[in-house]
């Protein structure tokens, strides 16, 4: 079953790690803040895309069930 | 059934652990920690955590609900001290013997600890007990000597600040964060700490420390003394790898290991994070890097090599390292050095945000960049990919107008 990618954007802080992980996911807006490209995970990406979460050194990343 | 058998449960253990289940292992997960302290991450302990903004909450690395739902078994307050290679044992201080299928060493480091003694009043700074003794420290208008610029002792001098604490920043070296910085951009971070009123001696050494909490006289290489009411040794850390000695793994400031993050010469154990020490194929032991995200990296890297041995996968990663001071996010990417070019592009005292672009013979070697999030982004891909530093810079350019150049040579 697909997941859905979340964001705190309150907590990112533009560490930019999770843009390393999967930049087709994630990116930055001038800011510095994350932006979701795609927030539908399929079970395919999910491994890949939980680990780029995971890599947010403030926890502001995160998949649910949806 | 062993399973998996991690040793420290900080962020490159529990990272290891959470990859291996997201991965698909299903085995065993047990994970050895010698802190009773539910896991926690450390970077904010020298920023919101040291002084008080944030919570003990806030920085678990996984809850409890996750690790019992991934199966994640935490011994906590048990300390690894022998392992036996040939039968594939972990030897603890607290039962008996654990058995492994594949092991992954994740100790990590320790503060180094002062060479002018330590008592009460004269602080390290790597655990949350460190953390929350110094903060008992900090109250205004208390004077903290800070002892080595590097990133911990400037990001603690720049916290005490915050707190109305007075702040002497001590290090031989001529400016902060040598280890990273070439000397044009050491100076933005000596004025950054003089401009948020630190008193900064770089330069000198500290021969001795005498006193007591609250009366402490530290005397210096060219003759001079300070005062302060306490005082942070920031001088570096070590690898916790004394419990190996007698494994018969190669231990040399660090735990060697090869480009699979798997320690020289064995089979079914890893390294991840500040106790790893890189065994280059042509160039020999390499730097022992000691950064959050290159944990996290390996973490992954050792997951998949656990659960997909047939098809190892190379540890490959830009080296990044952030570190939070006064109003500046400062990152370091790839690895700067004095003896590179160095192109500058804008200036943090004036736009408010810079980059210094670090070249050899026009390939891109790394980047220093103040509150300028895109060109972060931008100076990791292009090292990641290999771009010609070329490339980077005009990418910057198109982000921006002023670009000065100085040249080696
Ligand atoms: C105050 C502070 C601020 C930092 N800020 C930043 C930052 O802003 N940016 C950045 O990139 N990095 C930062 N770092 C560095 C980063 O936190 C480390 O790179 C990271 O913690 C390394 O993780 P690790 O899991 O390898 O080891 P560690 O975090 O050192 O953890 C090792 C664990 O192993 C356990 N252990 C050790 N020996 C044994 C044994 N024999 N048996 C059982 N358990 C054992 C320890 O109890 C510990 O829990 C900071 C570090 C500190 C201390
Ligand atoms: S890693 Fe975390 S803090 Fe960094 S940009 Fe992504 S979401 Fe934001």
């Amino acid at each position: 079953m697909a997941k859905q990618a979340k964001a705190d954007y309150e907590a990112c802080q533009g560490y930019a790690n999770c843009v390393m992980g999967a930049e087709d996911y994630f990116d930055l807006d001038d800011d510095g803040k994350v932006v979701l490209l795609a927030s539908e995970v399929p079970e395919s990406d999910e491994p890949r895309v939980a680990e780029a979460a995971r890599s947010c050194p403030v926890s502001a990343l995160w998949l649910e069930d949806s | 059934m062993s399973g998996t058998v991690i040793v420290g449960a900080s962020v490159a253990g529990v990272r290891t652990a959470q990859a291996l289940r997201s991965q698909g292992y299903s085995g065993a997960i047990t994970i050895v920690d010698a802190e009773e302290e539910w896991p926690y991450d450390k970077p904010a302990l020298s920023k919101s955590f040291l002084s008080g903004q944030s919570h003990r909450d806030s920085l678990e690395l996984i809850s409890k609900t996750e690790a019992a739902s991934l199966e994640i078994e935490l011994l906590l307050g048990t300390r690894a001290i022998g392992l036996d290679v040939a039968e594939k044992l972990l030897e603890v201080d607290r039962c008996v013997p654990i058995a492994y299928d594949s092991l992954v060493i994740a100790t990590g480091g320790r503060a180094r600890p002062s060479p002018w003694g330590q008592p009460e009043g004269v602080h390290v700074l790597r655990t949350l007990d460190d953390a929350r003794k110094l903060h008992n420290d900090l109250s205004p208008g208390a004077h903290l000597a800070v002892v080595g610029a590097g990133f911990i002792g400037a990001e603690v001098a720049s916290t005490a600040r915050a707190a109305n604490v007075e702040v002497t920043l001590i290090d031989p070296l001529p400016y902060p964060m040598s280890r990273v910085m070439t000397p044009e951009v050491g100076d933005w971070f000596s004025r950054l700490h003089e401009a948020h009123g630190v008193t900064t001696r770089f330069g000198v050494g500290v021969e001795s420390i005498d006193g007591g909490r609250g009366n402490f006289a530290l005397k210096l290489t060219d003759g001079t003394e300070v005062r302060s009411d306490s005082v942070l040794v920031g001088i570096g850390s070590m690898p916790n790898d004394e419990w190996l000695t007698d494994s018969g793994l190669l231990i040399d400031n660090g735990v060697l290991c090869d480009e699979f993050c798997r320690a020289i010469q064995t089979e079914g154990i890893y390294v991840a994070g500040d106790a790893a020490r890189l065994m280059d194929q042509q160039t020999g032991p390499s730097v022992r890097l000691e950064h959050w995200t290159n944990a996290v990296e390996q973490a992954k890297t050792v997951a998949h090599n656990i659960v997909n041995p047939g098809d190892a996968q190379i540890h490959q990663s830009v080296e990044y390292v952030w570190s939070d001071q006064y109003d500046w996010r400062i990152q370091v990417a790839g690895r700067p050095s004095h003896d590179l070019d160095q192109v500058t592009h804008g200036d943090p005292f004036v736009q408010g945000r810079a980059a210094a672009i670090f070249v050899k013979g026009g390939a891109l070697r790394g980047a220093v960049v103040v509150n300028w999030p895109r060109v972060l982004i931008e100076a990791r891909k292009a090292i990641a990919r290999k771009w010609t530093a070329q490339e980077l810079n005009d990418r910057i350019e198109s982000l921006t107008q002023s670009v000065s150049i100085t040249s080696k040579d």
